[in-house]
C-alpha cells in the first residue's frame, strides 16, 4: 500500500493544462459544464459505437479519459448502454455488417439525442469509401449533428466536436 | 536432385527471408505436412481470382520454417473452385479458409467447418467480392443472416450474448457463452462485424500508394503493418532502401510497441479492479504519444513508413526528447511492475487465470506476445532480424505460464526491452537519405513483407498489375492465429474473469475482418 501511496503522491495531479494553457482550459471546461447544464441540465453521457473503424478512432477516445484531459472530471461520462446515452459517439466507414447495430443502438437511445461521427471514415467512409462493404459514412445510416475529422482525430478535437453537437443543440 | 513431392522454389528479393514456388495440389499436401512435422507454422492464407489473365483461381499459404518464409501458390486446373483442406494439420486455416470461401468462392476439401465467416449477408452466397465478375452494387442493405453457433446442451446450462457493440470503447465482435451459474463451459467468437472490403479496395490503389490502406488494416498497429506492405512493394520492385531508413522504421516500430503495452498494462490493472494503474499508465501512455506527436507528426505514427523509406525524418531535438522521455518512463515503469508484482489482490486474479498451456499453444499455432508467454519462442526482430534489428541484439522475452500473469510479464519485460531499444537506435542511427525514387512496377510482379508487431507478426502480400496499380494485396493480422485460443483460455474460469482474460490477448478485430 505504502508504494502506491507514495506513486500517487509523487505523480500528483495531472490534469491538463499547464500554466499558460490552464486558463484556457478552464474556460473550455467551464464552457462545456455550462452548455450541457443548459441543455440537459445533469451530466452528459456518451455511447461510442465502433462500426467498423481501425480501431485508431478508440485509442483516441479511450485516451479521453487519461488524467491529462480527464473526461470525468468535466461531467462527461462513457456509458455501457445507449438507453442512458445522451449523445452517440460512432467511429468508422459503418459497415454493413454494423449497419443493423448502429440502427438499434441509435433507437434505443432516449430523446433527445445527439450523434457526433468521429473521424474521416465515419464522415464519409474515409479511405474505405463506399463498397459492397461499407455505407461510407454514418450518416448515411442514422442523423448526425456533428462532424469531427481526422484520421483519427486527436482526443482534444474530439472534446470539441462533443461540445459543438452539445453548443448546435442546445440553438 | 529436387524432391519431386514438393514445389521447386525460388528465392524472393527484399528484406524478409522468403522463397515462392508453385504447387500441385499433391506438393500443397505434401509441403504443408513437412512444415507441420518440423515444428513450423501456418502465416497465412489466402486466395484470388487470376482468371483475368487466361489463368485461374489460386490459393496460397505461407509457412515459416527454419528458414524463414514459404510461400506456396497452388493455381487451380481449370474451373476447379477447390483445394485440399489445411486445417487438419493446422487448425488456425480454419477460419481464414471460411474467409477465403466468402471472398473468392473456393472449397478447402475436407474442412469441417464450412459455415460463413466475414459474410454476415450483406452479398448473397453466390456472389464473391474478390471475383472479377463481382457486381460492386449487389450488396443487401440489412441482411443479417443467421449463424449456426454450437450448442450446449445439460442440465443448467445456459447462454450470455454479448455484442457486437461492448459495454466498453473497443472493437465490435459477437461473444456466445455457454455456461452454468458463474463457470464457462464455452465460448463462440463470432467475428467479421468491421468487415470493410479492404482486401477488393487495395486494387484502387497503386502499389506505391496502397500503404496509406495497409496502415488503416489495425491502427494499433499502423506502423508494423506500413511496414510490412512497404517490404512487401519493395520486394516486389527488388529495390533497397536507405540505411537511416531502416533505422527509422525500427525506431517507429519500438515507438508503437511501447505505447500500446503503456495502454494495455494500465487496462489491465484497470480490468482486475485496480483503477489506480490504469491512472498512472494512460498519464505514460499520453506522454508517449505526445512525444511521438512531437517528434513524427502523429500521435500513432501513421503514414510515416512509405515505400521506399520513410516520410518522416528525427531532428537533434526530437532525438533528445525521445530519448529523455524513455528515461523517465522507464523509471516509472520499474516502479509500476514494483507495485504489480506485490499486489496480493491483482496478483489473484492474475495468476492461474485464463490459462493456455504450451503444448495448447503448440497445437493451435498460438504466436506473438501471447505465444512467448506460453513459451512460443518466436520473435522476427530475433529469429530472422532486419536492420536495425540485427544490430542491436534485442532480447526475446519468452515465459510458460500461459496464464493472463505471463502476459502481463511479457508485456512489462517487452516494454523495459523497447525502451533501451529506442535510445539505442537513435544513438546509432546512420546519416543519409531516407527514402529513394520508386520505379514502376513490372505487372505480375509478387512480394511479400513480414514484421514483428508489439501484437505479433504482421504479413503482406503485393502482386502488382497494369498500370502500377495493385493487382491483388492480402494482410494477415497474427489475431487470426490467436482468437481461437481465446475461445480455449476462457474455458473453466468465470464470467466475469473474460474481460481481462480478452484485454490479456488484446486482439484486433479490424485487422482479420479486413
Amino acid at each position: 500500500m505504502i508504494p502506491i501511496l507514495l506513486k500517487s503522491l509523487r505523480t500528483g495531479i495531472v490534469t491538463e493544462p499547464a500554466p499558460q494553457a490552464r486558463e484556457e482550459w478552464r474556460v473550455r471546461a467551464a464552457q462545456v459544464n455550462d452548455e450541457i447544464l443548459k441543455l440537459l441540465g445533469r451530466a452528459l453521457v456518451i455511447r461510442e459505437v465502433d462500426a467498423g473503424s481501425c480501431n485508431g478512432c478508440e485509442l483516441e477516445v479511450n485516451a479521453l479519459s487519461n488524467p491529462y484531459y480527464n473526461l470525468e472530471g468535466l461531467g462527461i461520462r462513457l456509458a455501457a448502454s445507449p438507453r442512458h446515452a445522451d449523445l452517440l459517439l460512432v467511429t468508422g466507414p459503418v459497415t454493413r455488417n454494423m449497419e443493423e447495430a448502429l440502427r438499434i443502438a441509435y433507437a434505443a437511445m432516449p430523446e433527445p439525442k445527439l450523434v457526433v461521427a468521429l473521424g474521416d471514415c465515419a464522415r464519409d467512409g474515409g479511405i474505405f469509401g463506399a463498397s459492397y462493404a461499407t455505407c461510407g459514412g454514418a450518416s448515411r445510416v442514422i442523423p448526425v449533428d456533428v462532424v469531427v475529422p481526422g484520421c483519427p482525430p486527436p482526443p482534444r478535437a474530439i472534446l470539441e466536436g462533443i461540445l459543438a453537437a452539445v453548443r448546435a443543440a442546445a440553438g | 536432385m529436387a524432391n519431386p513431392a514438393l514445389p521447386v522454389s525460388r528465392p524472393l528479393a527484399g528484406e524478409a527471408p522468403a522463397s515462392y514456388a508453385r504447387a500441385t495440389p499433391a506438393q500443397w499436401t505434401e509441403a504443408a505436412r513437412r512444415v507441420h512435422e518440423s515444428g513450423g507454422r501456418l502465416v497465412a492464407l489466402w486466395g484470388a481470382d487470376r482468371r483475368d489473365a487466361g489463368e485461374a483461381f489460386c490459393i496460397y499459404a505461407a509457412f515459416a520454417g527454419a528458414e524463414g518464409l514459404a510461400v506456396l501458390d497452388l493455381p487451380l486446373a481449370g474451373d476447379h473452385e477447390t483445394y485440399p483442406d489445411l486445417s487438419g494439420l493446422f487448425p488456425c486455416a480454419s477460419r481464414m479458409q471460411r474467409a477465403v470461401h466468402d471472398l473468392l468462392g473456393l472449397v478447402p476439401e475436407g474442412a469441417v467447418d464450412l459455415r460463413p465467416w466475414l459474410r454476415h449477408g450483406a452479398w448473397r452466397p453466390s456472389d464473391y467480392p474478390l471475383r472479377r465478375d463481382f457486381d460492386a452494387e449487389a450488396f443487401r442493405a440489412n441482411a443479417i443472416e443467421p449463424y449456426a453457433f454450437v450448442r450446449v446442451e445439460g442440465d443448467g446450462v445456459h447462454e450470455i450474448a454479448v455484442g457486437p457493440i461492448h459495454a466498453g470503447v473497443i472493437e465490435p465482435g459477437h461473444f456466445r457463452f455457454s455456461v452454468v451459474g458463474e463457470k464457462v463451459l464455452r465460448l463462440e467468437e463470432r467475428l467479421g462485424y468491421t468487415h470493410k472490403g479492404i482486401e477488393r479496395r487495395f486494387r484502387d490503389f497503386t502499389v506505391a500508394e496502397g500503404y496509406r490502406l495497409a496502415g488503416r488494416c489495425s491502427g494499433d498497429s499502423t506502423v508494423a503493418y506500413a511496414w510490412a506492405y512497404a517490404q512487401a512493394a519493395e520486394s516486389l520492385l527488388a529495390i533497397v532502401v536507405p540505411p537511416r531508413a531502416r533505422w527509422m522504421r525500427g525506431l517507429l516500430l519500438e515507438a508503437e510497441r511501447i505505447a500500446n503495452h503503456l495502454g494495455d498494462l494500465g487496462a489491465l490493472g484497470n480490468d482486475a479492479a485496480f483503477g489506480f494503474a490504469l491512472a498512472q499508465f494512460s498519464r505514460l501512455r499520453e506522454d508517449w504519444l505526445r512525444t511521438c506527436n512531437d517528434a513524427f507528426g502523429h500521435r500513432l505514427m501513421m503514414d510515416r513508413v512509405v515505400p521506399g523509406g520513410v516520410a518522416v525524418d528525427v531532428g537533434v531535438d526530437a532525438a533528445g526528447a525521445l530519448g529523455a522521455r524513455c528515461r523517465s518512463i522507464g523509471a516509472e515503469v520499474l516502479t509500476m511492475r514494483e507495485i504489480f508484482d506485490e499486489h496480493s489482490g491483482m496478483q489473484d486474479r492474475f495468476i492461474t487465470t485464463g490459462r493456455v498451456s504450451p503444448d495448447l499453444a503448440r497445437e493451435l499455432g498460438l504466436v506473438g506476445l501471447a505465444g512467448r508467454a506460453s513459451g512460443r519462442a518466436f520473435d522476427l526482430r530475433v529469429d530472422f532480424p532486419v536492420e536495425p534489428y540485427s544490430r542491436l541484439e534485442v532480447r526475446k522475452v519468452v515465459h510458460a505460464g500461459g496464464d493472463v500473469a505471463a502476459r502481463v510479464r511479457v508485456r512489462f519485460e517487452e516494454l523495459i526491452e523497447s525502451l533501451r531499444l529506442v535510445p539505442a537506435i537513435l544513438d546509432s542511427m546512420p546519416a543519409g537519405e531516407t527514402r529513394v525514387q520508386l520505379p514502376d512496377p513490372r505487372p505480375g510482379a509478387f512480394g511479400v513483407g513480414w514484421i514483428e508487431g508489439w501484437r505479433g507478426e504482421v504479413f503482406v502480400a503485393v502482386e502488382a498489375g497494369e498500370g502500377g496499380r495493385i493487382r491483388r494485396a492480402h494482410a494477415h493480422d497474427p489475431s487470426w492465429q490467436n482468437w481461437p485460443l481465446v475461445e480455449h483460455a476462457i474455458m473453466g474460469n468465470i464470467v466475469p474473469d473474460f474481460p481481462l482474460i480478452n484485454k490479456s490477448f488484446n486482439l484486433s478485430y479490424s485487422g482479420p475482418d479486413l
